[in-house]
């Protein structure tokens, strides 16, 4: 009797350790939405949402930046470019640069660009208020399409820095996924 | 099938069990299972040896010499993993299997037929770890952390390996749960908890970890494995996915892991000091809160990995001291094992020397943890030798020399032989030596800017190169004594004095002949 009390309660207890494992097992997904809500509230890593400009942005007219575009592409038939290759502003000015690309297949094909920047800093004195690279590029065989990022670079970014590169590259999204920026 | 000749174990009354091959795939019983956990990290003690004396191998001299630089980079990825998850944790489990019946006077574990598939789990995934050198693309070769993207590109090496944390994920939850439940339900008419020797109470703290974590790492992989097949974009960052977010998914696993390779050690070391120091252990409550505190504190030190990924200030702050403050509950633990050797009437048999090691060692490699807390510092070894040198203090001089004590001390209660003390002592002085030979040195190396994971280096590195190759080909050699010295032990006919250490204090030496009979407490003792 004793002993099949004992079993009994010895199985009690493989059952809560069982469900307890399960759970941690779920908490290791769950790990992925809290990750990217903790990025978006703390703007850490935020490449998919426009930034604010703030309002009181003054034009540093004592020096120039050079800015550079670069663009690439990915396992997919695109061609990519911008439309020109640099161009040469004061700090603080607003920039508008176009890019174009170029479905060279015959099927439609979706991608998304992703930026990176070279000083890797960069993206601390960079405002976005647009770009094509927060959604989805959905384009029908042969299609070109020009698309604008419209940016400031802020007066803070140190003196010594005369020239900075802003790149994209094209990553091709399997068919019918969402954007990125909705999931 | 034939037959085995003299029963070691002395039919006594009903412990009918088939013979032969057939007794070690059916056995339930505790005894059986730990042993064979043994054996089995003893084997992959040796087979992570292989691979390390590969490293040093091809690091004695600078230039490539004797493995290319992929193989190399498979060498360094399959010895962590196989160390890790073949030896130290299935050792630990092993002595678990032996010790935490017999500790608290319960005549088995809870589950003996579960005890059994989370043993027979092991072979399996050490055979897809060691079968995956064979394929093509060879084995993984991104580091024993499988960080994305390298381990979303490389071949079926890397799926075999996936499948093989699975598995030894669901073998370390069964047997976690196992020993949850054997420490829980199955302890003695007065055996309550604060009675419980201290080794029980870090197992029962570590399986606690090991439910906790084990089934993150077994998610994390999930979400490799469909990356990797089925277009998913968890570590993706065309799909939008995020490589650093693994990384932080990883190390709150990896924290806690290395906890639940260090806390059982903390647990033989405490039943050893308080054996040969004849005084009981100093400060016990103390060394019970000060386990659970280190436990807590590893679930929240994760991202002291990855200082240089890419962190705000104020978290690097934060894991920064967290993961200093780990280091008030270890020095509490150092402490007290100091106090209970302070004015003992001590001797100095190979378990003892093993100990002392280990406090001694460890120490050295907390240190060097607490340094490598310090971000500004992190930030210049992250990745060096330095970092090498630190783990390998804390998990060799660590986790495996407390196993060498652990199995000296307990050898006489297994085999009901006695080992052999000289050569034992050998063992201890030539590991002891060799392994400072092969360790200190890399501090130096890391210190100096060497990387980890590079089968070159430059000339400057070389001469401490050397130095530590041969070191490691010393302990390497050495652990070789180890196996002879426990064959030896075995094949004695010389049995053992019932109690070789007049200073235990625990059930399965006061209350169980030597050796150990193959069921033991079917009528639980009574603990005053």
């Amino acid at each position: 009797m004793a002993n099949d009390k004992k079993t009994l309660s010895n199985l009690t207890m493989m059952k809560k350790l069982l469900i307890f494992s399960v759970v941690m097992f779920v908490f290791g997904y769950a790990m992925v939405p809290f990750y990217e809500k903790f990025c978006e509230v703390t703007g850490i890593n935020n490449l998919l949402q426009p930034d604010k400009l703030a309002k009181d942005m003054e034009v540093d007219t004592e020096r120039w930046v050079t800015i550079e575009f670069d663009a690439n592409t990915r396992g997919l038939p695109w061609d990519f470019k911008p439309m020109q290759r640099s161009v040469r502003i004061h700090p603080g000015e607003p920039v508008e640069v176009m890019y174009e690309i170029t479905n060279n297949s015959e099927r439609e094909i979706s991608g998304q660009a992703i930026p990176s920047y070279s000083p890797r800093f960069l993206d601390q004195h960079l405002r976005k208020f647009e770009c094509f690279c927060f959604t989805k590029q959905e384009l029908k065989p042969n299609e070109v399409r020009q698309m604008p990022v419209q940016f400031v670079i802020e007066p803070s970014l140190p003196k010594e820095i005369h020239t900075v590169t802003i790149s994209y590259t094209f990553f091709e999204l399997p068919a019918g996924s969402s954007s990125i920026s909705e999931k | 099938m034939a037959a085995v000749h003299g029963d070691v174990h002395g039919h006594g009354h009903d412990d009918h069990h088939p013979t032969g091959i057939m007794r070690w795939i059916t056995t339930t019983n505790h005894k059986d299972i730990g042993s064979m956990y043994l054996w089995f990290s003893l084997t992959m003690f040796f087979t992570g040896g292989f691979l390390a004396m590969g490293i040093r191998a091809e690091l004695f001299q600078p230039g490539i010499q004797i493995l290319e630089p992929e193989l190399f980079n498979a060498f360094t990825t399959l010895h962590g993993l196989i160390m890790v998850f073949g030896a130290i944790m299935p050792a630990f489990v092993g002595f678990a299997n032996w010790q935490v019946p017999m500790m608290i006077g319960a005549p088995d574990m809870a589950f003996a037929r579960m005890n059994n598939w989370s043993f027979w789990l092991l072979p399996v995934a050490a055979s897809l770890l060691i079968a995956s050198f064979f394929v093509p693309g060879g084995a993984a070769a991104g580091g024993w952390t499988f960080y994305p993207p390298l381990s979303t590109q490389g071949g079926l090496g890397v799926d075999m390996m996936i499948f093989a944390i699975h598995i030894l994920g669901a073998s370390s939850i069964m047997g976690a749960i196992n020993i949850i439940t054997t420490i829980l339900n199955m302890r003695a008419p007065g055996m309550t908890l604060m009675k419980m020797p201290l080794f029980v109470w870090t197992w029962l703290i570590t399986a606690y970890l090991l439910v906790l974590v084990m089934p993150v790492l077994a998610g994390v992989v999930t979400m490799l494995l469909t990356d990797r097949h089925f277009g998913t974009s968890f570590f993706n960052a065309a799909g939008g996915g995020d490589p650093v977010m693994f990384q932080h998914i990883f190390w709150f696993f990896g924290h806690p892991e290395v906890y639940i390779m260090i806390l059982p050690a903390f647990g033989i070391v405490s039943e050893i000091i308080p054996t040969f120091a004849r005084k009981p252990l100093f400060g016990y409550a103390s060394m019970v809160y000060a386990t659970a505190s280190i436990a807590i504190l590893s679930c929240v030190v994760w991202a002291h990995h990855m200082f240089t990924a890419g962190m705000p200030a104020v978290g690097q702050l934060f894991f920064m001291y967290a993961t200093m403050l780990i280091a008030v509950p270890t020095a509490v633990k150092v402490f007290n094992w100091t106090a209970t050797m302070w004015r003992g009437s001590m001797t100095f048999e190979t378990p003892m020397l093993f100990a002392i090691g280990f406090i001694f060692l460890f120490v050295i490699g907390g240190f060097s943890g607490v340094i490598c807390a310090i971000v500004p510092i992190d930030v210049q070894v992250q990745d060096t030798y330095y970092v090498i040198a630190h783990f390998h203090y804390v998990l060799v001089s660590g986790a495996l020399f407390s196993l060498f004590a652990g199995a000296y001390y307990w050898l006489p209660k297994w085999t009901g032989q006695m080992y052999d003390e000289t050569l034992g002592k050998v063992h201890f002085w030539l590991s002891m030596i060799f392994f400072n030979v092969t360790f200190f040195v890399q501090h130096f190396l890391g210190l100096a800017g060497m990387p980890r994971r590079i089968p070159d280096y430059a000339l400057q590195f070389a001469d401490f190169n050397m130095i530590s190759s041969i070191g490691a080909f010393g302990f390497g050699l050495s652990q070789l004594l180890f196996v002879y010295i426990v064959i030896k032990c075995i094949r004695s006919k010389e049995p053992a004095p019932e109690k070789p250490w007049d200073g235990a204090t625990t059930l399965e030496w006061t209350h169980l002949p030597t050796p150990a009979p193959y069921h033991s407490f079917e009528k639980p003792p009574v603990v005053k």
